[in-house]
């Protein structure tokens, strides 16, 4: 009997609590559910004993709500969505208690841009125009796995040669997109001088970039039956050049950071992910392989032609931020590994299918015939039709899994197309890793997942 | 009447023109692709430094320039204007890129048609997304409009 009043008493306690934000609200004050950005409300706390109770592991015979610290001990803070360390437009709402993280809730959508949606209103010869402004870190790999999954509702192979430029590319943009994440990841947590080194090596890669798409990012260049045009004259001097010098420059990283005190303090044994927890949230990438699992999906379901290129996948054990920076710039000296096969054997021949139905003409023959001037005209107006079906194909971009999948109604545009961003699922991680930890260490993690908003929203 | 070798006249109108054009600090609005190109601009290789714009602004209230770099969503919208509000007068705004000048390539449900629905804009900087080169290019052009322009703003 006396223990069921102190139950009550409890429980009136609650009710009393929920007045007072009711009442709050209707004399116009300031109501936490309903604001102008949507819900300032975080989820409901759910302790483990009413956890226990709704999965039927402890039975008890009256519901009691227990009590917990003090409100007043806690805050609620917004980081972004503009924010100089949140890697685009991610707004992050963080309750703290003193300095610690105790909850986060990563609110997104900032920059989406319907891309899905107008993915569906160009056909699959512009397609990669569009997907290749998902993510803007590693354009390349978004318009390979588009072009992939295309060639294979069609059922074509590509020419050698188009692989072997596809690999690459793609391989050079790996690195130009890890040194970007040294970079800013550098320079969120005060290491200013990588942010320069880091957008000073990208340059040399770009620079190439641009001599063979004609565009620094968002190039356009890998598109359904090979690549947009051939690799430019004296290609090999440029690249020898890249792998001259990155690997010199990657030299001088470790030398500034690899033995230095402040950088391993600052980051070892934090932000750790486990195997178990990459699993759950579905992480790929980089950070999968730092929690210390072999998986790359160039060796597990090789595209282009992967399969026969001599590489290693570096994997590491901390799961830490350290060991996510450092599995980084192993992976960059693997894809060196990899262009450097790929100058040495590149094949010769044709850089795009030679089925007319899908390549149009070159430019010379429309001088010269009226059949080839049609033909053109066809495809750059209608494009080409897909037969009906679904399918999907993924690679392995510089942050993970990124698949496509496309369906198609027999027309020339695909009816629904949807892309699985590395970045998205990543950032599902965040509270995970945030959770009890300083305020401080929050954006050292943020910057050790490397999440590209583009590709989050799309 | 004698003037020293080491003093120079000039009107209170150029001064504060010139002023204004040397020490232009941009309030970091990175939004997509153009904000890689931006911090590429404000990198080793292309050194804003030169045009005393190399600190980019976390703080609205010490900033007189937003670079609007990459595309704006609907949802984003609000943000923007609220960033641009707190920026101390006088302040400028470039548009950088297709799709934050016009929307771009992206018609659709999600984005702003043009940042200039919103706020107004002086510079629009073409491309998609405009190099290191283009940005310069917007910035100097600015600097020509204040020096030419209106000075009261």
């Amino acid at each position: 009997m006396k223990n069921n009043n102190i139950k009550k008493s409890k429980l009136s306690n609650f009710k009393n609590k929920l007045d007072f934000w009711a009442t709050n609200s209707e004399e116009g004050g300031w109501n936490v559910s309903s604001t102008d950005e949507g819900s300032q409300k975080m989820l409901e706390n759910e302790n483990e004993k009413q956890i226990k109770i709704q999965t039927g592991t402890e039975v008890v015979d009256d519901f009691v709500i227990e009590e917990e610290t003090s409100d007043d001990e806690r805050m609620i803070v917004n980081m972004g969505p503009q924010h100089p360390s949140t890697h685009g437009v991610l707004r992050l709402q963080a309750e703290l208690e003193g300095e610690v993280v105790r909850r986060v809730k990563p609110i997104i959508g900032y920059l989406h841009t319907g891309m899905e949606k107008t993915g569906e209103e160009l056909n699959y010869f512009q397609g990669p125009t569009n997907t290749t402004r998902m993510d803007y870190l590693s354009p390349l790999f978004n318009e390979l796995v588009f072009s992939l999954t295309t060639e294979k509702l069609i059922g074509i192979e590509v020419p050698k040669r188009a692989e072997t430029i596809r690999i690459l590319m793609t391989e050079l943009n790996r690195v130009s997109s890890h040194l970007v994440a040294l970079a800013t990841g550098g320079m969120d947590i005060g290491a200013l001088s990588m942010m320069i080194f880091g957008f000073r090596e990208r340059e040399l890669i770009l620079d190439f970039f641009e001599k063979t798409t004609g565009l620094r990012m968002n190039h356009n260049f890998i598109r359904p039956g090979g690549v947009a045009a051939d690799l430019p004259d004296g290609w090999q001097k440029d690249v020898e050049e890249i792998l001259k010098i990155i690997p010199e420059k990657l030299q001088d990283y470790d030398d500034m950071l690899l033995d230095n005190p402040i950088w391993k303090g600052r980051l070892q044994n934090v932000g750790i992910l486990t195997t178990e927890e990459c699993f759950a949230y579905g992480i790929t990438g980089p950070s999968l392989r730092a929690s210390g699992y072999t998986w790359d999906l160039r060796k597990s379901q090789p595209y282009s032609g992967i399969e026969n290129y001599d590489f290693d996948i570096p994997v590491l054990k901390e799961g830490d931020v350290f060991a996510r920076w450092r599995v980084k710039v192993l992976e960059i000296f693997e894809s060196l590994k990899i262009i450097e096969q790929a100058m040495n054997n590149m094949p010769k021949g044709p850089y795009k299918v030679q089925d007319k139905k899908i390549t149009p003409p070159p430019r010379k023959r429309l001088d010269e015939s009226m059949e080839a001037l049609i033909h053109h005209f066809k495809i750059y107006t209608e494009g080409f039709k897909v037969p009906e079906g679904d399918a999907y194909v993924a690679v392995e971009s510089p942050r993970g899994e990124l698949g496509c999948y496309i369906v198609s109604d027999g027309s020339s545009k695909p009816y629904r197309m949807h892309v699985r961003g590395p970045s998205f699922c990543n950032l599902q991680a965040l509270p995970v890793i945030m959770t009890d930890s300083p305020i401080a260490d929050a954006v050292a993690a943020i910057a050790s997942l490397d999440p590209v908003i583009g590709d989050v929203d799309r | 009447m004698y003037t020293p070798d080491n003093i120079f006249t000039t009107t209170i109108d150029k001064a504060v023109r010139w002023s204004r054009t040397q020490s232009m600090w941009p309030v970091t609005f990175g939004l997509a692709c153009c904000a890689i190109e931006m911090m590429a601009a404000g990198s080793a290789k292309y050194d804003l430094a030169r045009y005393g714009m190399e600190v980019f602004r976390a703080s609205p209230r010490q900033a007189d320039l937003m670079i609007v770099a990459g595309r704006v969503s609907q949802k984003m919208a609000p943000v923007l204007r609220q960033v641009y509000d707190q920026m101390a007068d006088p302040k400028w705004v470039i548009a950088m890129g297709a799709c934050s000048s016009t929307g771009g390539m992206f018609n659709n449900y999600a984005l702003v048609q043009g940042v200039d629905h919103i706020v107004p804009v002086d510079i629009y900087v073409p491309g998609c997304p405009p190099g290191p080169q283009s940005l310069m290019h917007g910035i100097l052009t600015l600097h020509e409009k204040i020096m030419d322009g209106e000075i009261n703003r």
